[in-house]
């Protein structure tokens, strides 16, 4: 008698079976954003170290910040902060028990990426207006 | 019939053995990390610029001082708590996990060491 074929079992967390939807995307992204964020804290400090050593030392920082690769970094902790503050206030409010309904769960995660795009948008255009 | 401990119930840990700590830990800096993030970026957007005697002049003063080292703490804290988690579910190898566990706590000490510094050394003008 044949033994009976042996299919390999999936497993844990069966992560490929699921159809990519907003929900997920976004509790990845949000994990993704505080990886990127715990980045930004050594340049945060790297920045203030840089701002007691004086005058030469803040300019070298700056001109680092200022250069288009260092923009680009810049822009895009500008997003990730801004998207897990606002995804993190969606979190706080279903740890108090608020907002489990699909609708309101599928409303407050585009309100986050659509608020999170044009805050971002909104604090670089007031720098820009602020530097020119 | 269970079998679990008498005191193990009454502590109500499970095998992680501590609760659920992390967890709100990570809650709670996260709730007073809004105002103290907000304060910082809304600080530094309303500066007439970021030349060097603007910045400094601002952060010298004692309340930005003061609210600038609560922001680092605050935030190594929260940002120690989230990093470790991430560790935790991806790394598998015990040996591999202990370092880069010890390895991310030591730079995280040194890094918001360096930046509180950084601001005492500012407001205290030297």
């Amino acid at each position: 008698m044949p033994s009976p074929p042996v299919r390999a079992r999936p497993t844990s967390p069966h992560l490929d079976i699921y159809r990519w939807q907003i929900g997920n995307t976004l509790s990845i992204l949000h994990r993704l954003t505080g990886i990127a964020l715990a980045m930004g804290l050594p340049a945060l400090c790297y920045w203030l170290v840089s701002l007691a050593g004086g005058d030469e030392s803040y300019a070298a920082a700056a001109k680092l910040f200022a250069s288009p690769a260092g923009l680009v970094v810049l822009i895009g902790w500008t997003f990730a902060f801004l998207y897990h503050l606002l995804n993190g206030v969606r979190h706080l409010f279903w740890d108090a028990g608020y907002g489990f309904e699909r609708t309101q769960r599928h409303a407050s995660g585009w309100f986050v990426v659509v608020g999170s795009i044009v805050l971002t948008l909104c604090v670089w255009v007031l720098i820009r207006h602020t530097a020119s | 019939m269970s079998l679990r401990t008498p005191l193990g119930r009454v502590l109500g840990m499970g095998s992680a053995k501590d609760g659920t700590e992390h967890w709100w830990a990570q809650r709670v800096s996260a709730v007073a990390l809004i105002p103290l993030t907000l304060w910082f970026l809304f600080s530094l957007l309303m500066l007439p610029g970021l030349d060097y005697e603007t910045v400094k002049t601002w952060l010298s003063l004692p309340t930005s001082g003061f609210l600038c080292v609560l922001l680092l703490v605050v935030l190594t804290y929260h940002s120690y708590l989230g990093t470790t988690v991430v560790i935790e579910d991806y790394v598998h190898t015990a040996g591999m996990k202990l370092l880069l566990l010890l390895v991310l706590r030591f730079s995280y000490v040194l890094v918001c060491g360096a930046g509180v510094f950084a601001v005492l050394r500012i407001v205290m003008g030297r």
